[in-house]
């Protein structure tokens, strides 16, 4: 196995790692910790009321911000190896990233303008 | 370091035990230093000073007792395997930043480099590492089937991607100028860097990508879910939002979670910006020594700032939040990218 592999090899050791832990810290807290069941306490908390039912529906604002992070942060991972090889691309490299941000910003100024970024 | 031969499975092994000691020590020192004593200061408060006698020190400890005898409590309703699983998740994103962070010029788990030397993916892996905990919070508030732990969740999605962009992109400007991506890279350009011809203190970041710092900071406060940027666990109003229904240990791994993420996220900045181990005039070996203790400064210098913060500001509201990372980080992270690119070319 060569050293590059290797590294990535330390990065699954580490997954393993992690997972050891909070099962081994886990493991010893279940010998010292108390265990009363009663019904009670696996109620759900509602502040000290009877647990309603959850929603059916839910309006989440949220999936207009989930659309714009998906394009944006897939600007970052093109961004990230002009950003290594600035200096080789020179001018042609720039404007070319000029031309691809500025598009992208564009697009967020449409959205800003039609009001989306608004907690509507 | 030292002259003994030790196989690379042994280097491993023993580089896995000394992390996995030190993520959670990270935790209890942000933990004990800042949010028991700086708070405790600042905001009066006269708890956290009391146990013990000495400026209370025996509060963690005996918040850590406190811990181990909690009975665990799982919601009945709640989804068994995934809501055991959503901890770890959280666990794990933390200890996967820790692998690239270097602490001097050999210490460090794996740089990620290619055969190539300082050619690397290290701050990549590491931005892309920390985002994991947001599928562990996903999971946490939606298997608790508990009403405030998935509003807290969606908040805390919604505020983890929205974040994520700005700490990202502020990251681009330093790449720019090192030109690499790999941490070991960012630091020998900061070492071995001069200002007008001046080597003395090397070359830090932070002098020509203070808005990028800025930013990196700011970003990184809202990815931990620090105030003011903590509507996800608003306590007034969530109770605790994701982590309402957990106890005991399982509780304590988010927290780990938090401040180890805390270290991990300081140690970045100190790394990217302020010449993480580097030190002047000290090269080779002795770099070795003094580059986890010149690190660890560092990094409580800027865990400092963050909790500075956290102490001193109330929190925002939920669409203030969301204006302040699309409206006014992204639109600046992305001209100062433009203008550090500019800058690199022409000179």
């Amino acid at each position: 196995m060569t050293e590059f592999y290797r590294q990535y090899l330390a990065v699954a050791v580490f997954v393993l790692a992690a997972f050891g832990m909070v099962g081994a810290m886990l493991a010893v807290a279940r010998i010292l910790r108390p265990k009363v069941p009663q019904d009670e306490k696996y109620i759900t908390y509602e502040s000290g009321s009877d647990p309603l039912p959850l929603f059916g529906q839910m309006n989440v604002r949220y999936y207009v911000y989930a659309l714009l992070f998906v394009i944006f942060d897939v600007e970052a991972v093109f961004i990230f190896p002009w950003a290594v090889n600035v200096e080789a691309l020179s001018w042609f490299g720039l404007i070319e990233m000029g031309v691809f941000v500025g598009v992208l910003l564009l697009g967020l100024a449409y959205v800003w303008r039609k009001g989306l970024l608004k907690w509507a | 370091m030292i002259a003994i031969e030790v196989g690379w499975g042994t280097t491993l092994a023993i580089k896995t035990a000394v992390v996995l000691g030190i993520v959670p020590l990270t935790a209890l020192i942000l933990g004990y230093v800042f949010l028991l004593k700086m708070m405790s200061h600042m905001q009066s408060r006269l708890g956290p000073m009391d146990p013990g006698g000495f400026h209370g020190w025996y509060q963690l400890i005996g918040d850590g007792i406190k811990f181990l005898q909690k009975e665990d409590i799982m919601p009945g309703e709640a989804d068994r395997r995934v809501f055991a699983l959503a901890p770890a998740i959280v666990v794990l994103s933390t200890f996967l930043v820790f692998v690239v962070i270097p602490a001097g010029p050999r210490i460090r788990v794996a740089s990620l480099d290619s055969v190539k030397m300082f050619d690397g993916v290290g701050v990549f892996y590491a931005l892309a590492v920390s985002s994991l905990s947001v599928i562990g919070v996903l999971m946490a508030g939606w298997a608790s089937s508990n009403k405030y732990a998935l509003l807290g969740a969606l908040r805390a999605a919604a505020q983890l991607i929205a974040y994520e962009l700005p700490l990202v992109l502020a990251v681009v400007g330093v790449v720019i100028q090192a030109g690499t991506m790999s941490l070991q890279g960012i630091v020998h350009f900061q070492q071995t860097g001069s200002l007008f011809g001046w080597s003395g203190i090397g070359f830090p970041l932070i002098l020509t990508q203070f808005v990028g710092f800025a930013l990196f900071m700011v970003a990184s406060q809202a990815e931990l879910t620090q105030p003011p940027f903590d509507m996800p666990v608003a306590e007034s109003e969530l109770v605790a939002g994701y982590m309402v229904e957990y106890t005991g240990f399982r509780f304590l791994f988010f927290f780990i979670g938090e401040f180890g993420t805390a270290f991990a996220f300081a140690a970045l900045a100190a790394t990217l910006f302020l010449g993480g181990w580097s030190v002047p005039w000290v090269h080779c070996t002795a770099a070795d020594f003094l580059g986890p203790a010149v690190l660890f400064a560092k990094v409580m210098f800027v865990a400092f700032l963050m909790f500075w913060a956290r102490f001193t500001y109330p929190r925002f509201r939920e669409d203030q939040l969301q204006a302040i990372a699309w409206k006014w980080l992204i639109p600046i992270a992305l001209a100062n990218i433009l203008l550090t690119g500019v800058l690199k070319v022409a000179f």
